[in-house]
């Protein structure tokens, strides 16, 4: 909802703090994820996720979320998808080009980052584009998944 | 600046830092304040409406940028008008818009136009399709610019796809992206512009700058960041025809600013469209006095015929004659400016 959406970007500093501690958990717990298995909980998890970030950022699940460098103001609604910071079509008034009554999501983005600590470095970040093979898929498992691999097991030479 | 030429018109031998064999990167990093003109594409399959459109330009600018459906509008392909361009000679920039295409097939118009002999590219996100004659058609911006300038670059420079795939001859590339100083937000359009510089951007080419407080606001943030010896930047200009036009660009043009006190001045005046003309001339003179400004790109929309003119009276090109085809014919019809 757009209403909440924009209330997120006021309180991105909360919200960026508490993601810090929901994903070092997230991360910390990647072994009983791996028990469970990921391939069972990605739905859950997405259900749960869309939900959640679907109502505080209109989140469109594109599996690869910055969030957390853009100043939790979602950049996959902006009708260009930009994940780089604004095109040149901004209006005057801070308003996107392709949606008129929209702020752009890009000035917002500016406004939640120099509230994040950390956040205007981070907007710095050149993205890679998005693999769209994870569009609907669950971020939150992939990074467990990533900052906590399995280790692997070493193989004792042969001698 | 060009004395190794092989035959006119052809690649030069790529001197040591370049990365392109073209006249356009050896010119700004010669330090020579650059031209370039923008030609629109005609809604036609005719090569001569190409070639009569850039005629206009020939002896005054130094690279013709070809735009991909500017503003979202429906004309001849961007990489067609390229090659068309070099088989004369011509420098052009091919533009690419992140709009129309994906990854695929950007790659393959990468590949494609530096075969054709395009050895400058601008790398651009594209309009949004709500602007043009085909709302209906599907937006893909499957890449945004920054994105798009770095698959470029590992293209030239480390030779594969983004998939990794390696490609067995590199395109030679002059890598360029946009900027619009002039809009929102407007405290970070050079934190961007360093976005794009670490993504591969090797020149700019601005919008529309009508507002000179803006710019030099904006040129001292770039400085600050320490990119003025990264980038090389050319400030677009253009002639606008009246206040009624003006009025209407400003409304319409995504990402168009009109400072009010020129609409003043153009209503005002008895000529509009030599006013118009006179204050383009006005704005590339005092472009020039600004430090980092590596050039102008000039963009005369419907008034190509001014563009000449413009150049001319500017004094932008200090005596300098561009390379133009047939340079070696005497008398050039064409030539009727000024």
């Amino acid at each position: 909802m757009y209403a909440v959406r924009l209330w997120s970007v006021r309180h991105a500093r909360g919200l960026a703090r508490f993601y810090q501690g929901f994903e070092a958990l997230l991360v910390k717990l990647a072994p009983l994820w791996r028990k469970l298995g990921y391939q069972r909980l990605e739905r859950p998890f997405a259900f749960m996720e869309r939900r959640v970030k679907g109502l505080l950022f209109d989140c469109q699940m594109c599996g690869r979320c910055v969030l957390s460098s853009t100043g939790m103001s979602c950049p996959m609604n902006c009708p260009k998808q930009l994940r780089n910071g604004p095109c040149g079509g901004v209006r005057t008034n801070g308003n996107c080009e392709v949606k008129p009554e929209m702020r752009c999501v890009w000035v917002e983005a500016f406004t939640g980052a120099e509230r994040v600590r950390g956040g205007l470095e981070a907007i710095r970040v050149v993205q890679e584009p998005v693999d769209r093979r994870l569009v609907g898929s669950s971020a939150w498992l992939r990074v467990a998944r990533e900052k906590n691999p399995e280790p692997v097991k070493t193989v004792e030479p042969r001698k | 600046m060009f004395e190794d030429e092989p035959v006119p018109g052809y690649p030069l031998p790529i001197r040591p830092g370049h990365t392109s064999p073209g006249r356009f990167e050896r010119l700004l990093r010669a330090g020579a304040f650059a031209i370039t003109a923008e030609l629109a594409p005609p809604d036609s399959a005719d090569p001569e409406d190409v070639y009569k459109r850039a005629r206009v330009f020939e002896g005054y600018v130094d690279a013709i940028n070809a735009t991909d459906g500017s503003g979202a509008n429906c004309h001849m392909s961007s990489l067609a008008v390229c090659a068309l361009l070099t088989r004369i000679g011509h420098a052009p920039v091919m533009q690419i818009s992140c709009r129309d295409r994906n990854r695929i097939a950007i790659q393959g118009d990468i590949l494609g136009g530096a075969a054709m002999g395009v050895c400058n590219i601008l790398c651009l996100t594209g309009d949004g399709v709500q602007a043009g004659d085909h709302p209906q058609a599907k937006p893909v911006f499957d890449l945004d610019s920054p994105a798009l300038l770095k698959i470029a670059r590992t293209l030239r420079d480390e030779h594969h796809f983004q998939s990794g795939r390696k490609i067995s001859y590199a395109p030679r590339v002059f890598l360029g992206a946009a900027e619009n100083p002039m809009v929102p937000p407007l405290a970070l359009r050079a934190l961007r512009l360093a976005k794009k510089v670490e993504a591969g951007a090797q020149f700019i080419q601005t919008q529309y700058c009508y507002d000179m407080e803006r710019l030099r606001e904006f040129m001292r943030s770039v400085e600050d960041l320490g990119l003025l010896d990264k980038v090389f930047l050319l400030i677009g200009v253009g002639p606008l025809r009246s206040a009624k036009t003006a009025e209407w660009m400003r409304k319409n043009v995504p990402g168009m600013h009109v400072p009010d006190a020129l609409i003043k001045r153009l209503a005002g005046a008895a000529d509009q469209v030599r006013e118009g003309r006179n204050y383009c001339i006005e704005l590339i003179q005092e472009l020039r006095t600004i430090k980092g400004v590596a050039g102008v790109h000039v963009m005369a929309y419907r008034q190509e015929e001014l563009a000449a003119q413009i150049i001319e009276h500017s004094g932008a090109l200090a005596g300098r004659v561009p390379w133009r085809p047939a340079a070696d014919i005497p008398d050039l019809t064409h030539r009727n400016a000024s």
